[in-house]
């Protein structure tokens, strides 16, 4: 800090920023909510702010198997494809089997990729771009063999996911009672854990982590196979947000998870970033597609922005991370 | 210090006072070499004394702060290898450049490399049966260094440089090489020859630059007998420093690791020693001597050809860093990058060992957790101001986290490579101090050290390897940094 008094500020808001990237997307939120009442007065009331809620939720709990991926360096573009054969089974066989076991069942083939993922990963160091990519493509090819075997024996939605889905508490989605508790876990295992110490290790050094015994392969197996879990989970939500199910219907929300773990501050090259992040992410997503909305943005105009931004925000982190 | 070198003839090459810094550190600091048509002159220094540098400017790889280079005659200043290689300067190194991928004649093409004196210099090497379309990646190692030779060669530089040339070579080769290279002096070219090998310099080198500190201390003419002024000009003034070390023997029995015949490829042969508990063994080898490997081994990373280890008399096979770790051997690698997570804090990087197991993986009792690091923070007296980020550590400060972190989980048998590589005199001793009180528990710690003068002050005992194999062992209260270098250099040591 040889420039003096006048850069020191600077210096120290960077820091700030960079130690602490919450703040700075706190005020971003903010900031768009702030310009959203401007723009257009008297919108922001409990029901806005409880439907940005529920629609936030599942875009937060899918960006989970990005965020926790990236700790390790990696990424998992098959958790919408994941999510979509959880909702579409659970609802194509609870009519057969009732709603526990339905729900149950429907999580079979959630862990089934995510231990195909963290096979390819862990033990045929496939990159995990390629490797979730590959697998979320073979999963939706089986989901339209399985949906020409099931077709005529229609589908239903459990209540209990419909109550999660739509209901609220007071004007507050009924999604927060699921969220709460999974984003206090999410935060423990990255914080509280030695499974969530090693990803940070692993995304850091992976060699180190090699040095200091750990048998990676483990590492990755779990770690892909509690990404698929969560995303099966992310599907049985949002077949009760949306009360139906199709064979892409949490594909829109993919892209969205990446780009809300890394506004959010993960780096893709591992080693660092929060789920706390990724949560105001998720959340300043949500509104800035509200936003764009109102604005009454044509879509190539509101895909144009929301690539901007991504990429706005990511060479923010890296100036950021790369000096002092 | 040394008279005027001889008057040699018309020089091809010539470097007079060559600096070069890398940020406060001073790698060289006046470093002069000069041949002249016709001459092979070694190039010698102990590790750390400047040579690799020196070699990376001559060859444009660096550039030099200040000093000149001239070739014949003309100023030089080389922006690039390729710049140095049109002026008439070629290089041949350890690890050959060719691409494993293509094969002869492509990678010939590349280099636009004559076909006709390349064939012509691998027949004359005596490398026979060779075809065009051969692979490089299928070709031996050896095949492979003399094919990066003859490429030069074809080149027909005015000064060649070799860097150990005849580390990977049978002895048919290596005669092969030397007689070659003779015949290039005698046709009135220059060689530079860098190498450890005390007998092929005595062979075909007119005289020997010695490089110690980064500064040129001698330049002598090879006589028999030039060997021992050669090891003096390396070492320099330095007197051997109190031993610290009491020459306690330590308790005989069982050894807490014992190695015997542990050979692997053209790296290690037959390697075999002992170490006990409550000692520190010192491991002394020049550059690429096997060490690595040894090591490597040692730490479960890479698997031996043959030979056995043992823990307290148990045989062991390690296929991966866990077992060797569930043995007692834990390893502190050469390259501090290798073993931190750099981006992550000094705590994280000293728990990390405790998780590695899956049924480590629940809740972290974090209490438990923060008294332990602090013990072992304490005890090693890291500097914790920025340990936030270990990235952010003094080099001193981030050795001691990665021996920190097997101190914090208890030590038997600690494997140190080259533990004090680039810190600080202080940390040095603090490092030095730790192995004797961990040895004093009753721990065992490997150390290899490319710094000789430190072997009486950490160490008990010392090996040295040279050439996979080895070649002496020696009580601490022996080990003078003449002793290990002679040894080290494959000298006959009495032992």
């Amino acid at each position: 800090m040889t420039t003096g008094t006048v850069q020191a500020p600077f210096a120290r808001i960077g820091r700030l920023l960079r130690d602490y990237p919450i703040i700075a997307l706190l005020v971003l939120l903010v900031a768009l909510i702030v310009l959203l009442q401007i723009l257009n007065p008297g919108i922001i009331n409990q029901r806005w702010i409880g439907n940005t809620i529920k629609f936030a939720i599942p875009l937060a709990m899918l960006a989970a198997c990005q965020t926790f991926t990236m700790y390790t360096g990696g990424i998992d573009l098959s958790a919408a494809a994941v999510a979509t054969i959880t909702a579409f089974v659970m609802a194509t066989q609870v009519p057969h089997l009732g709603d526990a076991a339905g729900i149950a069942l429907a999580l079979v083939p959630a862990v089934l990729i995510g231990l195909l993922n963290g096979f390819g990963v862990g033990i045929c160091r496939v990159h995990p771009l390629i490797m979730t990519l590959g697998s979320g493509l073979i999963g939706i090819g089986c989901l339209q063999v399985y949906q020409r075997s099931t077709i005529a024996t229609g589908s239903a939605i459990p209540p209990v996911l419909e109550w999660l889905g739509t209901g609220r508490t007071f004007w507050l989605p009924n999604g927060l009672w699921l969220f709460v508790p999974f984003a206090a876990l999410m935060l423990f295992i990255q914080r509280r854990t030695g499974f969530g110490r090693l990803l940070y290790a692993v995304g850091a050094n992976e060699g180190a982590a090699r040095l200091s015994g750990l048998r990676t392969w483990q590492l990755y197996f779990a770690l892909y196979t509690l990404s698929a879990l969560i995303a099966g989970l992310t599907g049985l939500l949002y077949a009760g947000i949306i009360r139906t199910t199709s064979l892409s219907l949490v594909e829109p929300l993919l892209l969205p998870s990446v780009a809300a773990a890394v506004i959010g501050g993960t780096s893709i090259f591992g080693g660092r970033g929060s789920y706390a992040g990724t949560i105001v992410g998720a959340l300043i997503l949500t509104v800035l597609g509200t936003l764009l909305t109102l604005l009454q943005m044509p879509e190539g105009g509101r895909q144009i922005i929301f690539g901007g931004i991504i990429l706005a925000v990511t060479a923010i982190y890296m100036r950021l991370t790369e000096t002092g | 210090m040394q008279p005027n070198p001889p008057k040699t003839p018309r020089a091809i090459l010539d470097a007079q006072g060559v600096t070069k810094s890398f940020g406060a550190v001073q790698a060289l600091r006046g470093a002069s070499l000069r041949v002249g048509a016709g001459e092979i002159v070694a190039l010698m220094g102990a590790n750390g004394a400047g040579k690799s540098t020196l070699v990376k400017i001559l060859t444009g790889a660096l550039r030099h702060d200040a000093g000149t280079i001239t070739i014949k005659d003309r100023p030089v200043r080389f922006a690039s290898p390729a710049a140095a290689r049109r002026a008439g300067l070629v290089p041949v190194y350890q690890e050959p450049a060719l691409i494993p991928d293509l094969d002869v004649g492509q990678n010939l093409r590349l280099g636009a490399t004559p076909v006709a004196p390349f064939r012509h210099w691998v027949d004359a090497l005596g490398v026979t049966g060779l075809r065009m379309d051969d692979a490089i990646g299928h070709l031996p190692l050896a095949t492979l260094r003399i094919l990066d030779l003859a490429r030069a060669l074809a080149m027909e530089p005015d000064v060649l440089m070799l860097d150990e040339m005849t580390a990977a070579l049978p002895t048919d080769l290596v005669d092969n090489v030397l007689r070659v290279m003779r015949g290039q002096a005698d046709a009135g070219r220059a060689v530079i020859y860098i190498s450890h090998r005390f007998p092929e310099i005595a062979r075909i080198c007119d005289r020997a630059t010695v490089l110690r500190d980064g500064v040129t201390v001698g330049d002598l003419p090879i006589v028999p007998g030039v060997e021992e002024e050669v090891v003096e000009l390396m070492l320099g003034q330095r007197m051997t420093p109190a031993v610290a070390a009491t020459g306690r023997s330590a308790a005989k029995g069982t050894a807490r690791l014992s190695v015997a015949g542990l050979s692997l490829g053209s790296k290690l042969a037959e390697v075999s020693f002992d170490l006990h508990a409550g000692e520190v063994l010192g491991v002394v080898a020049l550059e690429g001597q096997g060490q690595d490997e040894l090591f490597e081994v040692l730490a479960g990373f890479r698997r031996a050809g043959s030979g056995r280890i043992s823990v307290d008399g148990t045989p062991v096979a390690f296929r991966h860093p866990a077992d060797a770790i569930a043995a007692g051997l834990t390893f502190v690698p050469g390259n501090r990058a290798d073993a931190l997570a750099m981006g992550r804090s000094v705590r994280e990087n000293i728990a990390l060992p405790g998780f590695a197991a899956p049924r480590r993986w629940g809740p972290i009792a974090m209490q438990a957790e923060a008294t332990r690091i602090g013990a072992a923070i304490d005890r090693l007296q890291i500097d914790t101001r920025a340990q936030g980020e270990v990235r952010r550590l003094s080099g001193g400060n981030q050795q001691k986290v990665t021996i920190g972190r097997w101190i914090a989980h208890g030590v038997q048998t600690l494997l140190l490579f080259d533990p004090t590589r680039g810190i600080d005199v202080r940390t040095k001793r603090q490092i030095y101090e730790l192995c004797r009180d961990l040895a004093a528990q009753g721990a065992a710690v490997l150390y290899y050290t490319s710094e000789l003068a430190e072997v009486p002050q950490a160490c008990d005992r010392a090996i040295v390897i040279f050439g996979g194999r080895v070649v002496a062992e020696m009580p601490a209260a022996e080990a003078t940094e003449a002793a290990l270098l002679r040894a080290a250099y494959g000298l006959a040591v009495a032992t």
